[in-house]
């Protein structure tokens, strides 16, 4: 049950995303802007750790989870540290996803070279 | 050749493909992406004993792996051309757009080629994202005050 949900919600962002890049003039990097922007939009009252709740991994991958994991860290520090601790904590969760990309990218970019 | 003729000839060359094909490829592919996210995360929940939120941080780091190796070998270009957003959307195509631009500006030097071209995409997505959630961060606080 928890994979079908995954898949529909998972999916269903992606078909969202699809739509607008087809109909709009909007670019890709428009696109997931956008969508980081919604989901710590949806964070703010705790709508997507419900949504998280119910669906399971399916709404860790969209990217749409970066948004919500930033705010997240920074309000979870925010609530020991005041307004200070938005400014602390907002890498808290994010930061396994963005230290990872980078290390391997390097990695990888010493390794092999473009194909064309 | 007059105008209308041309108009015929560019509507017959013109690629078949629909948008609503491109739409269900990219609801077909984003959904396997996440239920391909969902068994991760229960695999390494039994295999290494700990909990699901550190099963998913392990789960997200395994896909920029796979998505940032697959780029480097090159083939992960084609699949995003095929899936577009099904590839765009979850986290691998955050992990895509680092690697393929550092790939792609390496040959210009380790400073001004690889390091300040790598966040070249992925930049905006961090940016925008750490700068809405600061802002709804102290909107949550004024309003909730916590």
């Amino acid at each position: 049950m928890i994979y079908l949900t995954s898949f529909i919600f998972c999916g269903l962002v992606c078909l969202i995303g699809q739509l607008i890049l087809d109909n709009t003039k909007l670019s890709a990097g428009h696109i997931t802007s956008i969508f980081v922007i919604v989901g710590s939009f949806l964070d703010t009252f705790s709508i997507y750790d419900q949504i998280i709740n119910h669906v399971g991994a399916g709404a860790l991958v969209p990217i749409t989870s970066f948004g919500h994991s930033l705010i997240h860290g920074a309000l979870a520090k925010a609530s020991d540290m005041g307004i200070m601790g938005l400014l602390m904590g907002m890498f808290d969760l994010t930061a396994s996803g963005i230290t990872a990309a980078i290390v391997f990218t390097f990695i990888f970019t010493l390794f092999f070279r473009p194909k064309n | 050749m007059e105008k209308k003729k041309y108009e015929e000839l560019v509507n017959k060359h013109k690629p078949t493909e629909t948008r609503g094909q491109n739409a269900f490829i990219a609801f077909v592919t984003g959904g396997i992406v996440g239920v391909i996210g969902q068994v991760l995360t229960e695999c390494y929940t039994s295999w290494f004993d700990i909990s699901t939120k550190d099963a998913s941080t392990f789960m997200l780091v395994t896909l920029i792996f796979l998505a940032s190796l697959f780029t480097a070998l090159g083939f992960f270009d084609k699949w995003v051309t095929f899936c577009k957003c099904g590839l765009i959307i979850p986290i691998t195509g955050f992990a895509h757009s680092m690697t393929s631009a550092g790939i792609e500006y390496r040959k210009e030097g380790p400073i001004f080629g690889l390091g300040s071209n790598i966040f070249k995409l992925a930049g905006s997505v961090i940016l925008y994202g750490v700068v809405s959630a600061w802002f709804f961060g102290i909107l949550r606080l004024i309003i909730m005050g916590g």
